[in-house]
């Protein structure tokens, strides 16, 4: 059989659906093989957004996302997309064309070193040098990708070898890789020592992230969490995993998180991380991160425990394992619930003195305030749409206000900041999930960056809804420079162009616009009903700044709230 | 606590090990002997900050596996963090932090030597102090080879300098467990 037939055939053993990418020649013979091959592939306009497309799908649905693209320019072109999808830990597998073997190494066309690019940030990449690799390098790719920590795996298939006639059996017996040895069970007696601690804690908090989501271990979580009454916070790529709903959610926490959810980190006595990294949009100054605490650190990645914040009590395994064992142990000890009493008096205190703030006064008619149309975003979506979002102010908004009360219903770009992740994230997902509603929450400064997928959304009929947060900057830029830089305003204003209405109607879709606050649900709502991809251009309030905020390189305790009463109006 | 309440874990009583040794630390590194292997692990160390001292590549009794014996300084680098992120590289199969009384190193260095007539017996002499070999003479230069510990090498090189050295190589250590009875 063909090597290139035998990549199709593994991938199809691997129960993929659906993938993205763009043909060039060094991947021909592949996209030869995809005209018999059982699955769909989104032709998308740009090898980045298939990329990001890749992660969408894999964080919509727990499945592993795929992209192709050519060797040389559409292999670098997936790079960011690569680096995305491991800072977040997204299970992707990159498929690439590479120059015929006897090129390599002479600077032939279209040839370049993309396992060498992409080193830093895979899981593992391969480089195919004999065409029966093919199909065995595919289960490891799948399985690397989507066991232990997920990541991307990257395929580089020269050109010569996919066209090789090699004999195909299917593969039966699991993947076996001596140096990858995952450790998910949790050591019991770790777990047995974190109960206790957890036993003994005056000011506990439970502080969860992507890790909760990867693992689908919001029940257990769940579980956890209402064995008592511990409070929960959670990261930026955590949220869904703990419903915003629920009374012992105190909201995100870090850079724009919540007053309470920053404060009860600093002053707690137990932090116990789940699937969370202690990245620096978290901790603020380091030396002055959660002075009181002691940790207890669950992660399946034993690299992340004591890297940034040591661990008291490490535990290295796979949340939806250890979670249920340490709800066990810790129902064994039956603790008297009274002892956090005081703890959530503190608690609810801080929820009630400092909640989420913005000026209201122009919300039932007039300007549009971004954080009203987040919550006009909830109501036409029911709170239940699978929202992907781009990088920067709108993004922040977003998951302070929309409240997303189940897992997989928040894809965005949390460790890299990829601006232009969303429109092409929010056709993987609804590609994964066509009877979801998909909407991305765009900035005018990100939506352009990969504003060519409209027309994939269009051609391929994926009807998107983008919701168009436009202020007319690159608003988290704006607001730094404001708050930091002295108002010297650098490079940040989008000015009026492009006229986004006319823009998605040029690629085929419904376009519209709101200016008034008193309109927005409404247009949401025709928006949603409208059969196909739209863009909603909503203008709003130009110069607002997200809050609360833990300026750089302060103490969490250190956090600024919105000025209250004498905000720019 | 109240009767009844099972034995807890007091938080004041939890500790965290310092994370930095302090010393020298020899890392043996079994890896796949598979292309690009190098690059994964030398790159690993560059992304992540860690500076390597010494580093040595060869192969091992199994064709498939290669050694990587580097070291690096537990006074710097938190050692437990390296050998975790080495660990996330699939092509690493294996890799000891070499405990320094179980272990036998050795590195070997080659030095070219001016070798005037007035100070070649003193060089010669050196040699076969430190049990060294005269492994090429030339009528200005002499090339000695060198084999010993990192600190035997390095003395070696106090006593020549003066003399002077026109080119050193050294091989970085190597390290194998010693056998027990």
């Amino acid at each position: 059989m063909r090597a290139a037939d035998t990549l199709m055939e593994s991938l199809k053993a691997e129960g993929v659906k659906d993938v993205f990418g763009i043909p060039g020649g060094a991947n021909l013979p592949t996209y030869d093989a995809m005209v018999d091959a059982e699955f769909r592939h989104v032709q998308v306009r740009h090898e980045q957004g298939g990329g990001h497309a890749a992660e969408g799908y894999a964080q919509a649905s727990g499945r592993v996302g795929v992209a192709f693209a050519t060797s040389g320019p559409g292999a670098t072109n997936l790079v960011t997309a690569i680096a995305d999808a491991m800072m977040d830990s997204v299970p992707t597998v990159f498929i690439t064309g590479q120059v015929r073997t006897e090129l390599i190494g002479t600077d032939g066309f279209q040839e370049a070193d993309i396992l060498g690019a992409t080193l830093p940030f895979v899981k593992h990449s391969f480089a195919v040098t004999d065409p029966r690799q093919i199909p065995e390098y595919v289960h490891e790719a799948f399985h690397l990708a989507s066991t232990g920590r997920p990541g991307p795996v990257l395929l580089d298939i020269p050109m010569d070898l996919s066209r090789a006639d090699i004999d195909y059996q299917p593969r039966t017996e699991p993947v076996e890789l001596p140096g990858y040895k995952p450790s998910t069970e949790g050591n019991i007696k770790q777990i047995r020592i974190a109960a206790k601690a957890l036993a003994n804690a005056r000011r506990p908090i439970f502080y969860t992230g992507g890790g909760v989501i990867n693992a689908n271990a919001s029940e257990e979580l769940r579980e956890l969490a209402g064995s008592d009454r511990f409070p929960v916070t959670s990261t930026l790529m955590g949220l869904g995993g703990f419903p915003a709903s629920h009374e012992n959610f105190l909201g995100m926490l870090g850079m724009h998180g919540t007053y309470a959810a920053n404060h009860a980190m600093d002053k707690a006595d137990l932090i116990v991380a789940i699937g969370a990294r202690f990245d620096d949009r978290i901790t603020g100054k380091l030396e002055e991160f959660a002075p009181h605490a002691k940790v207890i650190h669950i992660d399946i990645d034993p690299a992340e425990i004591s890297k940034n914040v040591g661990a008291h009590i490490p535990i290295v395994g796979d949340a939806k394992q250890v979670l249920p064992k340490l709800t066990r142990e810790y129902r064994a000890l039956q603790t008297d619930t009274s002892r956090l009493d005081e703890w959530w008096n503190t608690l609810r205190g801080w929820q009630q003195e400092h909640p989420l703030f913005y000026d209201e006064s122009s919300d039932q008619s007039g300007e549009i305030k971004p954080q009203f149309m987040i919550r006009a975003m909830h109501r036409a979506t029911q709170g239940d749409a699978i929202i992907t979002s781009d990088v920067g102010q709108h993004q922040m908004w977003t998951a302070q206000y929309y409240g997303f009360d189940k897992p997989r219903r928040w894809i965005n770009s949390g460790g890299l900041g990829t601006m232009g992740f969303g429109l092409p994230s929010a056709i993987g997902a609804k590609v994964a999930c066509p009877d979801e509603q998909v909407v991305c929450i765009a900035g005018d400064g990100s939506l352009i960056m990969n504003i060519q997928e409209m027309a994939t959304c269009v051609a391929e009929d994926v009807p998107v809804k983008v919701f168009l947060m436009n202020n007319g900057y690159m608003g988290m830029v704006r607001q730094w420079q404001e708050l930091f830089w002295d108002r010297r305003y650098s490079s940040v204003d989008m000015g009026t162009s492009p006229d986004w209405v006319k823009l998605a109607e040029a690629f085929g879709a419904k376009g519209m616009r709101c200016e008034d606050a008193a309109d927005l649900e409404e247009q949401m709502v025709a928006a949603l009903e409208h059969d196909g991809p739209v863009l909603l251009d909503a203008r709003v309030a130009r110069e607002e700044n997200c809050y609360p905020m833990i300026p750089p390189g302060n103490a969490a305790r250190d956090m600024v709230e919105a000025p209250r009463g004498s905000q720019v109006s | 606590m109240e009767a009844g309440t099972p034995q807890v874990v007091k938080l004041e009583d939890l500790h965290m090990p310092g994370q930095l040794t302090g010393r020298k630390h020899i890392l043996s590194i079994q890896v796949e002997n598979k292309p690009g292997v190098l690059a994964r692990v030398a790159g690993l160390f560059s992304r992540r900050g860690f500076n390597i001292d010494t580093l040595a590549v060869g192969p091992t009794d199994d064709p498939s596996v290669s050694r990587i014996t580097l070291t690096l300084d537990g006074a710097v680098h938190p050692i437990d963090q390296v050998t975790k992120q080495l660990h996330k590289l699939v092509n690493v199969l294996k890799i000891r932090d070499m405990a320094p009384e179980e272990t036998v190193a050795r590195e070997m260095a080659l030095f070219k030597v001016s070798s005037a007539v007035e100070n070649r017996a003193e060089i010669i002499q050196f040699a076969e102090i430190f049990r060294a070999k005269i492994v090429d003479v030339a009528r200005r230069t002499m090339t000695i080879e060198v084999t010993g510990s990192a600190d035997k090498i390095e003395a070696f090189e106090r006593m020549v300098r003066p003399h002077g050295l026109v080119e050193m190589v050294r091989t970085g250590e190597i390290a194998i467990g010693r056998g027990h009875d």
